[in-house]
């Protein structure tokens, strides 16, 4: 069945088969059961293989986190460090070169609260734009549901929240800030927003993975939301003797960073009183995990064959 | 559309007219000068896809294997081959044509899946989820990767982590996981040039056990010697077209004219 195909035309190979035995490669593939390879799967089936790959998407984020600081000498004292040196810089600034201390009660426990959970959403939307782009050599070489690659890396941030978490109840311990029974509010404030943070990090996935040049734009726009979403400062305090149209103020409330950081401030710290927190907080909350839980990932799957391309 | 002849062995893979296209960004004629600006013009001309270069890859390709075949691809650098294996894995999708499979193929390599700064212990169970085998699966072979990689052979290596070990070591700890598992279809891009003479030989040895659990092997080499020891049916490649698509005697005789070269 040799034939060297670059011969100029050569007469039609002769009709040797009789015709029932000449199948085009569709109908071939039809009669034994041969799938188009690299197809996308429906929605339930995208979210069992996910479900299958689970140990895969849990190993993968514990290996980069571990691997993160294995070259340096201090090794993972970095995990509780960076964040640590994170919030000195900002209370030097804006606490202790600004004043802004003498607004807010408990400046520090509320500084080191907004911008511990502030990094963690700002952490997985940087981490989700990489993580198709970033990663093309994973993509192009194994098969696997791609969505394990920004979920493994929001999972990534998540434990290293945790440490920072450790770290922020020794402050908050210092600073003579009491536990409570509150305290546990903040596991399902965190749970809410590891929804919320992949949700977004799927979306920016697709979009970094078509245009990568969004890496370079986002950390301006993730700044430019830290600062209106209250880390440094009370909002309360901020905007009460301004004359804002009351719609801003609600969008300013209601923003979801804004809202995750008053939720956990209020779960940890004591005298952060229920009547600071944004009306009907915990709804704001779930409704933007679900929306961008939800959305973010049918927003994916909906690319799913196309990574890896170009 | 290409007639295909419905006998022997059920097939496993069919490429019906396969077109691949690469799109290679920032390499358009005004890449390299004014980089920001032409950057600024490239989110704002969106859509028109201006600035983008495409790279022809694989042209019109056909062929259908069968079940128990081992096949080899061969071809000049830059000919295709890598690329055709990987739009066979469904990891690269196609520009046009279709390209059917029996379950889903995949390529022998986990090498993007590893981290150098882990160790090697660490990497064999990283590699093995990342091929998609589960937790006891890896539990069961963790022996036999770590036994057929040899990394143990001068001191207790596995606990390492792999930045340390030489080329040749990781790369032989590579190739031991990505053969772990059992493939219907099984692609293997240059895998058998790893490691000193005698782990080439296990390799061989191994390829030879995966493609007999394997349905089809297909296997991209520049080491004719490798493909006439492994394969019965060789593909060439040249310039992304299929030019010859027979047994492997009469194909890489005809490769070895093209090339100038003697026996491989």
């Amino acid at each position: 069945m040799s034939q060297v195909l670059d011969t100029p035309p050569h007469p039609a190979p002769p009709a040797a088969e009789p015709s029932p035995a000449e199948l085009s490669p569709a109908e071939l593939a039809a009669r034994h059961g041969l799938t188009v390879s690299g197809a996308r799967p429906s929605l339930p089936a995208y979210a069992g293989q996910l479900w299958r790959r689970r140990h895969f998407i849990t190993a993968f984020a514990t290996a980069k986190l571990t691997a993160q600081y294995s070259q340096a000498k201090l090794g993972q004292v970095w995990q509780v460090m960076t964040p640590l040196l994170n919030a000195a810089v900002y209370y030097f600034i804006f606490g202790v070169l600004m004043d802004t201390r003498r607004d807010v009660e408990d400046y520090v426990p509320f500084l080191v609260t907004g911008v511990f959970v502030f990094t963690f959403t700002q952490a997985s939307v940087m981490a989700g734009t990489r993580a198709i782009s970033g990663s093309l050599g994973l993509v192009r070489a194994l098969h696997f549901p791609r969505a394990s690659l920004p979920i493994s890396h929001c999972l990534q941030q998540l434990q290293q929240l945790l440490f920072s978490m450790a770290a922020l109840v020794v402050i908050l311990l210092c600073f003579g800030v009491p536990p409570t029974v509150y305290w546990l509010l903040a596991v399902p404030a965190l749970a809410l927003q590891f929804t919320f943070n992949t949700g977004l990090a799927l979306v920016m996935a697709r979009l970094g993975s078509r245009t990568p040049d969004i890496a370079q734009l986002m950390p301006f726009v993730l700044r430019t939301w830290m600062y209106a979403s209250g880390v440094m400062w009370s909002i309360d305090a901020v905007l009460a003797d301004r004359n804002l149209p009351h719609a801003l103020k609600v969008l300013l409330e209601c923003n979801p960073a804004a809202v995750y950081i008053d939720l956990m401030r209020f779960a940890l710290i004591d005298s952060y009183s229920h009547d600071r927190l944004p009306h009907l907080a915990w709804a704001w909350a779930a409704g933007w995990a679900l929306l961008a839980g939800a959305g973010g990932f049918i927003y994916f799957w909906k690319a799913e064959e196309t990574y890896g391309r170009g | 559309m290409a007639e295909t002849a419905d006998q022997g062995p059920a097939p496993t893979v069919i490429v019906d007219e396969v077109d691949i296209v690469y799109r290679v960004h920032g390499a358009g004629a005004t890449a390299g000068r004014g980089a920001a600006t032409a950057a600024l013009g490239r989110i704002l001309r969106r859509g028109q896809e201006r600035g983008v270069r495409t790279v022809h890859a694989v042209r019109n390709v056909s062929f259908t294997a069968r079940k128990g075949e081992a096949i080899g691809l061969i071809g000049t650098n830059g000919s295709g081959k890598s690329t055709l294996l990987k739009a066979v894995a469904g990891l690269l999708p196609v520009e046009r044509g279709r390209i059917f499979t029996d379950g889903q193929p995949s390529l022998l390599g986990v090498n993007a899946a590893l981290m150098n700064d882990l160790t090697g212990e660490r990497n064999v169970h990283l590699g093995g989820l990342a091929m998609g085998m589960s937790r006891e699966q890896i539990k069961q072979r963790y022996d036999d990767i770590v036994d057929f990689s040899g990394v143990n052979e001068k001191g207790d290596f596995i606990t390492l982590p792999m930045r340390t070990y030489s080329s040749g070591m990781a790369a032989r700890l590579r190739f031991s996981i990505g053969s772990a598992k059992d493939h219907d279809v099984l692609l293997i891009d240059e895998a058998l040039a790893t490691g000193d003479r005698s782990f080439q030989k296990r390799s061989e040895a191994r390829i030879r056990e995966l493609r007999e659990r394997a349905g089809t092997v297909f296997l991209v080499s520049h080491n004719n010697k490798s493909i006439r020891d492994t394969c019965d049916r060789v593909l060439w490649l040249e310039r992304g077209e299929l030019r010859m698509d027979g047994p492997t005697g009469e194909v890489l005789k005809e490769y070895e004219r093209f090339t100038g070269g003697g026996k491989g």
